[in-house]
């Protein structure tokens, strides 16, 4: 139980931390609400951002709980610790480019715009451990065994769904107060690097995970 | 590489720049003129009044080939790095990215570690130019969101189309034409954009072949220079419109879009009218999703004895304006204009862009007039040319050749190259700093860049 409210609390967590970056979103929300001189403009942005960052993480998120239903979970930890850690390696050594689109994208292009900043950011693979931990395990023999892929599909999509929420939340928030409070005079005071910062967050999701999946062979 | 915060001299809005610190420093390239094997060089001009070698050339670095022509110039990030669409905020502004005119080389100069003496890091051959890109004669750069844009006359064999091509802003490559669509432009010359509308805006001059032996008079008589500048989409590289000066305009120069984003409009300057040698400047803007273009000032040709004028305009009896640069406050509301043949510097108040009202003139050499300054004694010639506005507007820096084998034409007798230093009332209206005048002798300035970015430097996403 204890384990389960750390994991979905994970899930909330990183889902602020995703929402609060000026890289995934708020920031292009409120410059279209500046633009456009309304507030309608930046809610408008917010929810085709949230909704391709939702699909970015949910393309990991299911596969992630497929595999923790199919797979021995120490197997699965350590599979998803190496890819982080692999990934990290990748986002260090190739310099970091950032996808672009049209500064007036519609719905569509920004949620295409969405799900490729959160992709490169490897924002999904943050939560693949989280997800593996969560997924209930297949006891050998079991009769249920066949529903168990659904069932693990539903857990990944809550999962999403949770995480996303959280994003959302922040992301609106954010752009809220930035676009009606503090004005972006703030950006050059308040945006550091979180590139580097996610770099450290990707490295020690990778660590733990791939130390937990290591003892769980082991033992 | 990174940062890990934005670079200080980036703003996300032109009103934020506005209220940015005075500049201490001006990069100006100096053109050597005299065909003797000397390069020509970038040199940094001490521009705080609180200095003791105020007003003096504080640093030279010579580029370290020879032959060619330096222009425009620019930085490799600025401003529009903070672009929500595509965010780099912790790339530096170190860089300048010298282009040549002549020679095709792209010079980078690195300005972090001594700001007074500029490090050449890397030469871009013009091979490399040709090759990834299939252009040459490089002239002016300005930082993208993305990357680092730059335009070029023409092709290696020396015509067009002329272009846009972009370098990566990391790695400094070539990384090749920008242009998908073109359509049916050929003649090339500046270029800027509203970031706000994805919004490119290029305008004309000549191909190479038509601008590197001087005017060509019979071409110029003809109509044969630019007269239209060209509306694209930024993001999609396609030419979608083209707007006509009509055929009377020739030469179709420097594009001074609104610092505002959210300002759909801009100036751009025609040289010279075949009808009555008057410059023109021009204002395009949106309307209704269609963009359009109107005259918004005219300034006449002054009329002249013969035995005052060059060659090239004996015939007609009068000296034109020939208006060859233009500059935009970062507030938008005051446009300099350059009339590099009458020798005067223009202030006009563009706050309602259809009415500009002339608040200011300044009178210096002049291919008649070849009046003085302050601080320097007797006539001077060559005539306000490349114009560059500080941050806050409070102040004017400007130099006097144009182009080498035009400043021939035009100046026969040649031009002692100088920069001078004009304080802005901010109501309008402007005065020379009789403290400034920084003498460059027989070699000839061109392109200013205040340190921390300028009026014609940085583009912004936020109003």
């Amino acid at each position: 139980m204890g384990q389960e409210v750390w994991a979905w609390g994970s899930l909330v967590a990183l889902g602020f931390f995703h929402g609060l970056n000026p890289a995934m979103g708020w920031l292009f929300a409120v410059a279209l609400g500046l633009q456009e001189r309304r507030l309608s403009a930046v809610f408008r942005a917010l929810v085709p951002i949230a909704l391709g960052h939702a699909g970015a993480v949910g393309v990991v998120a299911i596969a992630a709980a497929l595999l923790g239903a199919t797979l021995p979970r120490p197997v699965v930890l350590t599979g998803a610790g190496a890819v982080l850690l692999l990934f990290t390696g990748w986002r260090i050594w190739r310099r970091t480019r950032h996808p672009r689109t049209r500064f007036r994208a519609n719905a569509l292009q920004l949620a295409l715009w969405s799900f490729l900043m959160a992709t490169a950011h490897g924002a999904g693979l943050m939560l693949a451990p989280v997800i593996a931990a969560l997924t209930p395990q297949t006891p050998p023999m079991s009769e249920h065994s066949l529903h168990l892929p659904s069932q693990s599909l539903t857990l990944g999509i809550l999962a999403v769904a949770v995480h996303t929420l959280a994003m959302f939340s922040a992301m609106t928030l954010t752009a809220l107060v930035v676009y009606r409070e503090l004005g972006v005079q703030i950006l050059n005071r308040a945006w550091f690097n979180v590139d580097l910062v996610w770099i450290v967050v990707l490295a020690g999701t990778g660590l733990i995970t791939f130390g937990a999946g290591l003892y769980g062979l082991v033992r | 590489m990174a940062t890990w915060r934005p670079d200080p001299t980036f703003y996300p809005s032109p009103r934020l720049a506005m209220k940015a610190p005075p500049e201490k420093l001006a990069y100006v390239v100096r053109i050597n003129p005299n065909g003797d094997g000397r390069p020509d060089a970038m040199c940094v001009v001490d521009v705080d009044p609180s200095s003791s070698t105020y007003g003096e050339v504080v640093g030279v670095t010579e580029m370290p080939y020879t032959g060619g022509e330096l222009h425009h110039f620019g930085w490799n990030a600025c401003s529009s790095m903070l672009c929500p669409n595509a965010p780099h905020p912790h790339v530096e502004r170190r860089y300048l990215v010298v282009p040549d005119i002549r020679s095709s080389h792209i010079t980078l100069l690195d300005t972090k570690d001594d700001p007074t003496a500029p490090r050449v890091v890397k030469v871009i051959e013009p091979e490399e130019l040709y090759e990834r890109a299939y252009y040459a004669r490089p002239h002016t750069v300005h930082c993208g969101p993305d990357g680092i844009y730059i335009s070029a006359f023409g092709t290696p064999e020396g015509d067009g189309p002329g272009g846009i091509f972009i370098l990566d802003h990391d790695t400094f490559e070539v990384l090749g034409r920008w242009e998908i669509d073109r359509g049916d432009q050929y003649l090339h010359y500046d270029f800027w954009w509203h970031l706000g509308y994805d919004t490119m805006i290029t305008s004309e001059w000549g191909t190479p072949r038509m601008v590197e032996n001087g005017v060509l008079g019979e071409e110029l008589l003809a109509g044969k220079y630019g007269h239209r500048i060209h509306i694209w989409d930024l993001h999609r590289r396609r030419r979608l419109q083209a707007l006509d000066l009509g055929p009377e305009q020739q030469m179709i120069l420097e594009l001074r879009p609104a610092h505002d984003p959210t300002k759909a409009y801009g100036f751009v300057n025609s040289v010279v009218s075949l009808k009555d040698l008057s410059s023109s400047i021009w204002l395009w803007y949106r309307h209704n999703g269609e963009w359009k273009i109107q005259k918004v000032i005219e300034i006449p040709a002054e009329p002249a004895e013969e035995d005052q004028l060059p060659d090239i305009l004996k015939p007609f009896k009068a000296v034109p304006p020939l208006v060859a640069d233009i500059d935009l406050s970062v507030d938008d509301r005051f446009l300099y204009v350059s009339c590099w043949g009458t020798g005067e510097l223009r202030q006009y108040d563009v706050s309602n862009p259809f009415e500009p009202k002339l608040t200011g003139v300044l009178q210096i050499g002049g291919i008649v007039r070849r009046a003085g300054h302050p601080a320097v004694s007797g006539p001077l010639n060559g005539g306000p040319q490349m114009v560059e506005v500080s941050r806050d507007g409070r102040r004017i820096y400007f130099t006097n050749s144009l182009y080498l084998p035009w400043d021939a034409q035009f100046y026969p007798d040649g031009i002692r190259g100088w920069m001078v230093k004009v304080d802005v009332d901010p109501e309008g209206g402007m005065s020379f700093d009789p403290n400034f005048f920084v003498d460059f002798g027989d070699q000839r300035a061109h392109q200013i860049r205040l340190q921390g970015g300028d009026a014609s430097s940085d583009s912004y996403c936020y109003p």
